[in-house]
């Protein structure tokens, strides 16, 4: 069975002038993890608003848990969990006190289901009368979660959980995610950090309201349909600026300390290419692309068709 | 050696008891793009603070921009650009308000403002943005508008604390355009970042763990040095073993 599924979801603003969510459809099948990768505006957090009952679609179908987002909201938001990066604790209750609400007001205790929040709240415990507020970003977003599960709900929603938090935190985040997966809770998660992308075990690439692609990580890789190059040389801002120039070049931008290259031509009249314009300690290499080389590929292709409609409409 | 912009000794911020930032000495040269590096609660901002002339430190020596962070703060100020994702725009006012408005904090004439902000609107390609608020511009774009507004006085150094959060990577990658171009125009870039790919843009890049500063080198040698494949690989391994969290 899955536990969420939208059928052809829309979602408009402000008198229907601003389409936040256009015609999405996709599952995510129990105990799977779902990633949602997107930049600020794309409709993730509109998505996650309607399957949560917060927000109402304008047309089309959806269900969490078997049930439908409209007519059974209420049994809904007994089963679902809900964190927001940004907001979801009282900033001035404490640790505990914010613990004992969630649970409360779901009808349960802390004690009920330590069992399933016992691995992360053990981390923050130490501080369990400090106010919310005054808690680092990384304990901030562990005691989230623990509120988001304290009643122990079927799906568990995450809204860019991960924002303005450092690598560490990130991963042990992360990794909290996999034993929860184990015991069976189904994750929709949302982020703009791409590198966490291949710990989904599916991934929806989405921007403008649009689903782009869906697909596990490994296969949104095998689907880059070029050969991609790594790039190097002494001066990389230069580099980046005479490969854009180059003809034979459709794609070419910074990554960590090389330039990712898409060419129409070869590696050989390319490296000819940037010898003559002087580069000096050239290397390029093969590579196998990432789910970010993918992703710019997508937003290449959607701002060309963008591109294409205007024109057209011109 | 080119000429230094920043140069700190020793340089430490207590409140209480508690050492945000403990004894950090280094330097920066000019056209430079620094990465500075931290997990949440290092004393990233504290530093960037000090060094912005926002707190004063409480012991060691500095200069920022040739003056003496002591003694001289308002002429640091002058000097630098400061850009944050949380705070920089003033959202109801329109673009060109917003080059206006800080073209005459940082001190320019009307002339040069008037010329600045045909200058920024023509480089960012915001003509038919120009007069709407920025609130209604989509993030990646205020980001951009952010960043040529901090540097809009031509400072000798400019300081982003996180500028590229929560954009897609596209847009991301066109926000280092302006920071590589600026960094050719000999503005020196001091920047901040949880995109560990982005450490691997900037000349050097230092690892702040616990209020030290525990690594200062480029990408290449710190990777060398970790023995690591990537910088998050090198973050991860000094950052982990932090004691405390903010």
């Amino acid at each position: 069975m899955n536990a969420i599924t939208l059928n052809n979801i829309t979602k408009t603003y402000n008198k229907k002038t601003v389409l936040a969510v256009d015609d999405v459809s996709f599952s995510v099948a129990k105990g799977e993890i779902f990633g949602l990768i997107g930049p600020d505006g794309a409709g993730k957090s509109t998505i996650f608003r309607m399957l949560t009952t917060l927000l109402l679609p304008d047309s089309g179908t959806a269900t969490v848990g078997g049930l439908d987002v409209i007519k059974d909201f209420k049994s809904i938001r007994g089963i679902v969990g809900y964190m927001h990066g940004r907001f979801s604790l009282y900033q001035d209750l404490t640790v505990e006190e914010n613990l004992t609400f969630f649970a409360t007001v779901f009808n349960t205790s802390i004690e009920e289901n330590y069992d399933l929040i016992k691995d992360i709240y053990v981390q923050i415990e130490p501080f369990k009368n400090r106010r919310a507020g005054k808690l680092s970003g990384g304990m901030k977003q562990k005691l989230a979660l623990c509120c988001a599960l304290i009643h122990k709900p079927q799906v568990l929603f995450l809204d860019e959980p991960t924002t303005g938090v450092d690598v560490v935190s990130r991963k042990e985040f992360w990794d909290m995610l996999k034993r929860l997966k184990a015991q069976g809770i189904t994750i929709l998660v949302s982020t703009s950090y791409m590198d966490e992308a291949t710990l989904c075990d599916r991934i929806g690439l989405i921007l403008e309201g649009k689903i782009l692609s869906i697909a596990s990580p490994d296969d949104t890789i095998k689907a880059y349909p070029e050969q991609l190059y790594a790039v190097k040389a002494d001066s990389i801002y230069h580099l980046l600026l005479d490969l854009r120039e180059y003809k034979g070049t459709i794609n070419c931008y910074t990554f960590g300390e090389y330039l990712h290259l898409s060419i129409t031509s070869n590696e050989e009249e390319v490296r000819k290419y940037l010898q003559d314009k002087g580069h000096t300690h050239i290397e390029i290499k093969k590579i196998t692309p990432t789910v970010e080389d993918c992703f710019i590929r997508l937003l290449k292709e959607q701002h060309e068709r963008n591109g294409n409609k205007n024109e057209q409409a011109n | 050696m080119s000429e230094t912009v920043i140069k700190t000794n020793k340089l430490t911020k207590r409140f209480d008891d508690f050492v945000a930032v403990d004894e950090i000495t280094f330097e920066v040269h000019k056209g430079e793009i620094f990465g500075f590096l931290g997990a949440n609660g290092a004393g990233k901002t504290t530093a960037m603070r000090m060094l912005c002339g926002l707190s004063i430190p409480t012991s060691g020596e500095a200069t920022v921009a040739g003056f003496d962070l002591f003694k001289e703060p308002e002429e640091i100020k002058k000097n630098i650009g400061y850009m944050s994702q949380k705070f920089s725009l003033y959202e109801d006012l329109t673009v060109k308000e917003n080059i206006e408005f800080y073209g005459g904090i940082y001190g320019l004439t009307n002339k040069e403002i008037k010329s600045k902000s045909e200058e920024l609107i023509d480089k960012l390609g915001l003509h038919n943005e120009a007069n709407k608020l920025v609130s209604s511009l989509p993030l990646g774009w205020k980001q951009k508008l952010s960043f040529s507004v901090a540097v809009v006085h031509t400072p000798k150094i400019v300081f982003l604390d996180e500028p590229t959060g929560g954009v897609d990577p596209s847009m991301r990658r066109q926000f280092w355009d302006l920071i590589y171009n600026a960094a050719d125009r000999g503005i020196t870039i001091f920047v901040t970042t949880h995109y560990l790919d982005e450490a691997e843009y900037c000349n050097r890049v230092s690892i702040m763990v616990d209020g030290k500063i525990e690594a200062l080198d480029s990408p290449a040698a710190l990777r060398k040095t970790y023995e690591a494949k990537t910088i998050d690989e090198v973050f991860y391994k000094l950052a982990r073993k932090a004691k405390r969290s903010e």
